[in-house]
């Protein structure tokens, strides 16, 4: 076994993992690393060729591995030293990593670790989708990576269950390659994707989209024959009669995405049953002190150009915290009220400015956010619109946290 | 010039398998016909994946034979063929008063089968072997164990190959006639001759019975449909966990089993069917399913699972019967040097190594005595999990080949290696769900969704296949419906 010791290792050479890596080599930690499982860094955006990366961070629309190669440059630049092909097996709780690759099997002792692992798709098994096993039942992103990284067309006739951001840009991409997507049924009364995908990707190609409506049967022995969508009640349950049997001979299913965290239990670290990701402070360090967490394993993103930020902001902790600087205490708990699905960091010093990530429920237009310490309203933000597919950023200055005990954050109505 | 052969098996089941190789002891030529593109893709790919001790089965059958004899030979066998295999024991569970007597009578059957070391458990008991699962009383058989049917299947296949038995895949029978000589078997790679024909074919045996010209055979197909569950809740059962069964269902009840790879499968329902191939999961179904299983296991949730799927039982009853058909394991009466495999439903998996003895013996009966073949091997090599190894013993593999360090299933931790030896085996069984079975690549949280482009890859690497050859499971599951131009 070959041992190393570094500063800051981070876990995932992704989007998060590269801003994490740079921030943590710019906040003066002396050696980071890099492990990715990956052949090439870059992480899913390599396979993401549409454009519409970067708008917030560089101010222009790029295609996923433009916007990555910037980071890969920069990476290059500050000669920061990465393993590809490269899997972590373990991750303990005194910052030991056990590595697996072509050279060896490595044991890295970090004095901090970022964990930058992103999530998986949800799958047909989880969801209990019903019917026979054929080939051509695909997750988006795997339909997506066989597409643009090694040509393959996934199938001709085509229909998507659930209209997450993935499953839409999809649905464009299959149209362009000649295939025709027949329908995105949708589980919820309302898409779970960025309207502008919407827009873009399914109403300039005229796919019709089905709301409130699953698939309830998936046909054929061998490979996809067909599939029958229905309506669903409003607690998610099919509704006899309102079956529809739909030709094709692909099924892909954009049903959501699961933070990979499955090293991240095993090192102890505490997991937030909402997310799916580590409850992090402000630092963005976990219950494990040394270890933080940033970008989808940690909350599953809208937009890239946010997690670019988050990896920044757990670099700069990483590379502190390695430096043996005292981390603040984060004593005050910030936790989601009504309307609100999630709140992150979990934990907050209360004498810091600090930018609060979160999620409603459901769609709701005219309503305030309002943030509360008990009965004191500390701030209302208006919001004409809000949206679950929206991850929504609210920025609090340090003098309005002041004296905080226990900070809420809840909707509503704006009357 | 057709093949000829001495014995043609037909079906690459458990027990076909079994059969094959157990006869590649003997100075015969063999064949073997699967109709799929692999072995065990019907039944004996399909069901808990338990070596029972025999207590089920009423006294004085051939099942009961089967079963305790089988039972008795597995640990060796497995050893011998590198199959993982577990003595986890089993209790099946009292819930209350009403369901205890059957406890004692299910000890009875077991006592007189032979099935070792039965106890009958009280609740302290329960909680020291299970403290998730609550019963006032339980059956305890420490011997009964969970193998990796796939595996089993696989091995018995190739080794039966090693020695000399020819094994063939995609090849489905057509007709059977019976010559002067023996029979002509048409199959759709063309026909061959075969003195003597065991008719294994599961699911199918009544319709291979009836082109021997052998009527009567009715297979009642009966579906159990599963769920498996997400490894990280390995840890809430140590052995397997079974009800009293419900009265009206021709099966053990919705059990837990946990499996040699370390997930549990909850499941499974019985439901007879119009057809032999309906491997539909059903909403219901799926529903009874998880809420049976939490009320024996509170501690899990939807959300740990990953895969449904369903099996089908052979059964010579129908719904509601109340007669217990016993295997069918005979030399046809009709027509000679035919042998025919009926109604050969749980327990076959764990039967299966008792039965192949059982048709060897026919076999020598009908070919007037059979001779040993000097430098029959019996041995497999168990394949490398990397998993499962020691540090130092990963180490090690990397240094001997690199591609032991890359990882290529995530979820499971399967490396490229791994998966090379899986898809370059010596059935030549190359799909998706042949490499799954063999390394348990894409069979993780995933179900294959980062994995299965990796393996495309070293399918690519390995032997250039073309795009319709690159299947899920054999002819018509193709993956991709083309390549794009200009794409190398």
């Amino acid at each position: 076994m070959i041992t190393r010791s570094v500063d800051v290792a981070v876990v995932g050479g992704g989007p998060a993992g590269l801003s994490a890596a740079l921030s943590a080599k710019k906040n003066g930690a002396g050696d980071v690393l890099i492990i990715e499982r990956g052949e090439s860094l870059g992480g899913i955006l390599n396979q993401c060729i549409h454009e519409g990366f970067g708008i917030d961070a560089f101010g222009e629309p790029l295609t996923g591995p433009e916007y990555m190669q910037r980071f890969i440059d920069e990476v290059g630049k500050e000669k920061i030293p990465y393993m590809c092909n490269s899997m972590v097996l373990e991750i303990s709780k005194d910052r030991r990593l056990l590595v697996s690759s072509g050279d060896g099997l490595y044991e890295i002792t970090a004095k901090a670790i970022v964990l930058c692992m992103g999530c998986r798709e949800r799958t047909r098994g989880q969801i209990c989708t019903p019917g026979t096993r054929p080939a051509g039942v695909y997750t988006a992103g795997t339909a997506q990576n066989f597409i643009n990284l090694k040509g393959y067309k996934v199938g001709e006739r085509i229909v998507i269950l659930g209209s997450g951001d993935i499953g839409l840009i999809m649905a464009r991409r299959l149209t362009l390659e000649g295939a025709k997507v027949l329908a995105v049924a949708e589980i919820m009364p309302y898409s779970s994707g960025l309207p502008r995908n919407m827009a873009q990707c399914l109403y300039d190609y005229d796919i019709p989209l089905h709301l409130s409506h699953t698939v309830v049967e998936i046909h054929g022995r061998k490979r996809v024959e067909a599939v029958t969508i229905a309506r669903v009640d409003d607690r998610f349950r099919p509704v006899k009669g309102t079956e529809k049997r739909i030709e094709c001979d692909t099924l892909l299913l954009s049903v959501g995405l699961i933070p990979e965290n499955e090293l991240t239990r095993n090192a102890g670290v505490l997991i937030d049953e909402t997310t799916g990701g580590a409850v992090v402070d402000e630092n963005l360090q976990t219950a494990v002190p040394g270890i933080f967490a940033c970008g989808n394993v940690l909350h599953v993103h809208d937009i890239v150009d946010y997690v670019s930020l988050e990896g920044d902001r757990a670099g700069k902790s990483a590379a502190e915290y390695s430096k043996g600087k005292q981390m603040k205490q984060a004593p005050v708990k910030a936790k989601p009220g009504e309307g609100v699905r999630y709140v992150l960091p979990h934990y907050v010093s209360g004498s810091e400015d600090v930018k609060f990530s979160l999620r409603v429920m459901a769609p709701e237009r005219n309503v305030k956010l309002v943030l509360a310490d008990g009965s004191r309203i500390i701030k209302t933000v208006i919001k004409s619109r809000v949206n679950p597919a929206e991850m929504i950023q609210l920025p609090l200055k340090k003098n309005e946290l002041a004296g905080c005990k226990e900070i809420t954050i809840k909707l509503q109505n704006d009357k | 010039m057709e093949k000829e052969y001495d014995v043609a098996v037909i079906g690459g089941g458990v027990v076909g398998c079994a059969i094959a190789r157990e006869i590649t002891r003997y100075d015969l030529k063999v064949v073997l016909f699967e109709k799929e593109c692999d072995v065990a893709l019907g039944t004996s790919g399909r069901n808990s994946g338990v070596s029972h001790a025999g207590f089920y089965v009423p006294t004085g059958t051939l099942k009961a034979k089967m079963n305790i004899e089988g039972h008795e030979m597995m640990p060796a066998l497995c050893r011998e063929l590198g199959v993982p295999r577990q003595e986890v024991g089993k209790i099946v569970v009292a819930k209350d008063e009403s369901e205890r007597d059957y406890l004692y009578k299910l000890k009875e059957t077991g006592d007189k089968n032979g099935s070792d070391k039965l106890s009958i458990i009280d609740e302290k008991e329960i909680r020291r072997l299970e403290p998730n699962i609550n019963g006032i009383e339980a059956l305890h058989s420490p011997t009964t164990a969970i193998l990796d049917p796939f595996l089993l299947t696989i091995a018995l296949a190739e080794n039966a190959l090693r020695n000399g038995a020819r094994i063939m895949l995609n090849t489905e029978v057509k007709g059977i006639d019976q010559t002067s000589g023996g029979f002509k078997i048409e199959t759709d790679k063309g026909p061959c001759k075969s003195n003597t024909v065991i008719n294994s074919a599961g699911l199918y045996a009544g319709k291979i019975a009836v082109m021997a010209g052998i009527d009567g055979y009715r297979i009642h197909p009966c579906r159990g449909e599963y769920h498996i569950l997400d490894k990280s809740r390995r840890h809430l059962i140590n052995g397997a966990v079974y009800p009293v069964p419900p009265k009206e269902l021709g099966g053990l009840g919705i059990h837990l089993t946990p499996t040699t790879d370390g997930n549990i499968m909850l499941g499974p329902s019985a439901e007879y069917i119009p057809g032999p191939d309906d491997t539909v999961t059903t909403a219901d179904v799926m529903d009874k399913l998880f809420k049976e299983s939490f009320e024996f296991l509170p501690k899990i949730s939807r959300k740990d699972i990953i895969k449904s799927f369903s099996g089908i039982r052979p059964k010579l009853i129908t719904a509601g019967s109340k007669e217990a058909a016993d295997f069918i394991i005979e030399e046809s009466p009709k027509v000679s040097g035919f042998i025919n495999l009926i109604g050969i439903e749980s327990p076959g998996l764990t039967g299966a190594p008792a039965i192949a003895k059982k048709v060897a013996g026919i076999v020598k009966d009908i070919q007037g005595g059979l001779k040993q073949k000097p430098g029959f091997d019996p041995v497999e090599k168990p394949r490398i999990r990397f998993a499962e190894l020691s540090r130092r013993e990963k180490a090690g593999l990397i240094k001997k080949d690199p591609n032991y360090g890359v990882v290529v299933c995530r979820c499971q931790t399967v490396t490229k290696k791994e998966v090379m030896d899986a898809l370059n085996n010596p059935l030549c069984a190359r799909s998706i769900y042949g490499i799954s079975k063999r390394c348990r690549a894409t069979l993780g949280r995933c179900q294959g969704g980062f994995c299965i482009p990796k393996i495309v890859e070293i399918m690519e690497e390995s032997y250039h296949p073309k795009t319709s050859d690159i299947t899920y499971s054999g002819k018509g599951s193709g993956l991709f419906t083309g390549k794009k131009e200009g794409v190398e």
